[in-house]
């Protein structure tokens, strides 16, 4: 008798604790609008990311097509992957001066693990991360970048570099 | 060839070897479990580890401080922020600076918010692992709202690398405080229902009880530490014990259990989720005004000497040891990892049980595989 009696009590117990869980998914099943969950491809036009969020490298150009990187290398030299590579060629300027400036500033995507150090160590601000996300390609060459601008140049006024690296 | 002797008697009777991993869904990785069975019980588990080693110990001894920090996301990336934590820890305690009281309170509300977004996921897994899919939905949901909150101000949902030598990358977003209360004012209400649809649930009961036994003696000899230790009586808290950033000021309850099954793991992580929340709470109103960070040498190097830290991650304790010789690079570097530790008890635990129990088994451990491997 008792262990009839313990088995039912099991039973509608156990029943009893399936249905608690079920008033939680049938709570949400007559309150849909209290369900959050992104359309995301559909959403694209009005997707915005947050201002900090680590898409990818890129280097802002003002309406003269001019940005701030001095070559300096410090970049390339703390980046822990090896993504970043800054070519720099001598100019001579119209005083007869040599001078280093930025050749190519070759950013690569596919080894670049979204540390942020370069862009924390960067003396003149050159770099910032963009928004974008959608980093998908079809061919592996097109994830190496080249972040200045064709015929962009130095713009004026930037103040030295101060900290030296080793 | 000839060298191999088979005895047939040693061979045992009836035995049959198989795999479960290294692509199985359960093992929540790449993991390789070697399982004898008789029948359908667990004669004895033979884990098999290095599919996914990367020999970042290793990559560490040509980097610099600043830069291993990165290599520490992708150790355990349900912990990101508590191991970067770990290494700047072990560089400003080598150096003795002190940073900021802002830095100490910033990073245990991070810490905190990892531990909850860990064992969020876990409870998902858990959940799916037992045939439950529902309650993936369910933990994602309020997990979401965590990431949200560490991609604006950190840049990233899973590898943040928002700590450095000497403090933090970046301040917090001014939006921070107001979401961090925001939301465990949303998780309060919604925990309980974590209970309602799972913790009472007989399904669950009846597979994870006295599942997997794990007693404080073999807890200790084993190594287990996290809620996995603390379920089986082993007071191993590193924020209670050992407190580094503000863990010192506030007040919370280090939740222990005696009997050290399946259910009392599960429940331990639950716990979890309460205390967590309730440290944030003390915390949030009070971070100080300061700076996020102390002004640090671009070239940092660390004086001759052995170091170690430890923290508190979302599975146990987490440990680096670094061994300088007064350069730049470190000459050796260890990371102690919950889970390996965790891991190596899985004979113990699982030998005895049906091959269905094992899955309980691995879930309650709470395995990320990349920590294993390192």
């Amino acid at each position: 008798m008792n262990a009839i009696l313990n088995y039912l009590k099991e039973l509608f117990g156990g029943i009893k604790t399936l249905l608690t869980g079920m008033k939680v998914t049938g709570y949400y099943f007559v309150h849909p609008k209290e369900i959050i969950t992104q359309q995301y491809p559909e959403n694209r036009k009005t997707l915005k990311m947050f201002d900090r969020f680590k898409g990818e490298v890129t280097m802002p150009h003002d309406e003269n097509n001019q940005h701030k990187c001095t070559a300096c290398g410090i970049c390339e030299i703390n980046c822990p992957n090896g993504s970043i590579e800054v070519i720099s060629k001598q100019v001579e300027k119209a005083d007869g001066k040599t001078k280093k400036e930025l050749d190519v500033y070759i950013y690569k995507l596919s080894m670049c693990t979204f540390c942020g150090i370069c862009i924390k160590v960067c003396p003149q601000d050159a770099i910032t991360f963009s928004q974008g996300f959608e980093h998908a390609v079809f061919n592996k060459e097109k994830l190496i970048k080249t972040l200045n601008k064709p015929g962009s140049s130095l713009k004026e006024k930037v103040k030295e570099v101060k900290e030296v690296i080793e | 060839m000839e060298d191999i002797i088979i005895n047939e008697n040693q061979i045992k009777q009836e035995e049959y070897i198989v795999n479960m991993g290294p692509q199985h869904p359960s093992t929540h990785g790449v993991l390789r479990l070697k399982i004898s069975l008789k029948g359908e019980t667990v004669e004895h588990i033979e884990p098999h580890c290095g599919y996914i080693h990367r020999g970042i110990e290793k990559m560490c001894e040509r980097l610099t401080y600043q830069q291993i920090i990165h290599l520490t996301d992708r150790l355990d990336y349900l912990s990101a922020h508590t191991n970067n934590e770990a290494v700047c820890l072990l560089v400003e305690n080598a150096l003795q600076i002190e940073v900021p009281e802002r830095v100490k309170y910033i990073r245990t509300i991070l810490d905190e918010l990892t531990r909850l977004a860990s064992h969020q996921l876990w409870w998902c897994a858990f959940g799916m692992d037992l045939g439950a899919l529902t309650t993936y939905f369910y933990g994602l949901r309020d997990r979401e709202l965590i990431l949200d909150i560490f991609e604006e101000t950190t840049g990233a949902r899973l590898l943040q690398s928002f700590n450095t030598p000497g403090g933090l990358m970046n301040d917090i977003h001014p939006n921070f405080i107001k979401k961090v209360k925001e939301f465990i004012v949303h998780f309060r209400k919604k925990l309980p229902e974590y209970d309602e649809l799972l913790t009472g649930n007989v399904i669950l009961r009846e597979r994870t009880n006295d599942i997997g036994l794990l007693t404080l003696e073999e807890a200790i000899s084993y190594g287990v530490t996290g809620p996995s230790g603390r379920a089986s009586g082993f007071a191993c808290d590193v924020r209670k014990h050992h407190p580094y950033s503000a863990y010192d000021k506030v007040d919370f309850k280090e939740i222990l259990y005696t009997k050290g099954d399946c259910f009392h793991r599960y429940k331990a992580r639950v716990e979890e989720m309460w205390e967590s929340m309730k440290i944030i709470e003390q915390l949030i109103d009070n971070i100080p005004e300061g700076d996020y960070a102390v002004k640090m040498k671009p070239i940092i190097k660390l004086p001759e000497g052995e170091y170690y830290q430890r923290v508190e991650a979302a599975r146990g304790e987490f440990g680096v040891y670094v061994l300088s010789t007064g350069e730049k690079y470190p000459y050796r570097v260890k990371f102690r990892s919950p889970n390996f530790s965790n891991l190596s008890a899985i004979n113990k635990l699982g030998a005895g049980h049906k091959i269905a129990d094992l899955v309980a088994i691995g879930g309650s451990l709470d395995l990320v595989i990349p920590d294993i491997d390192r």
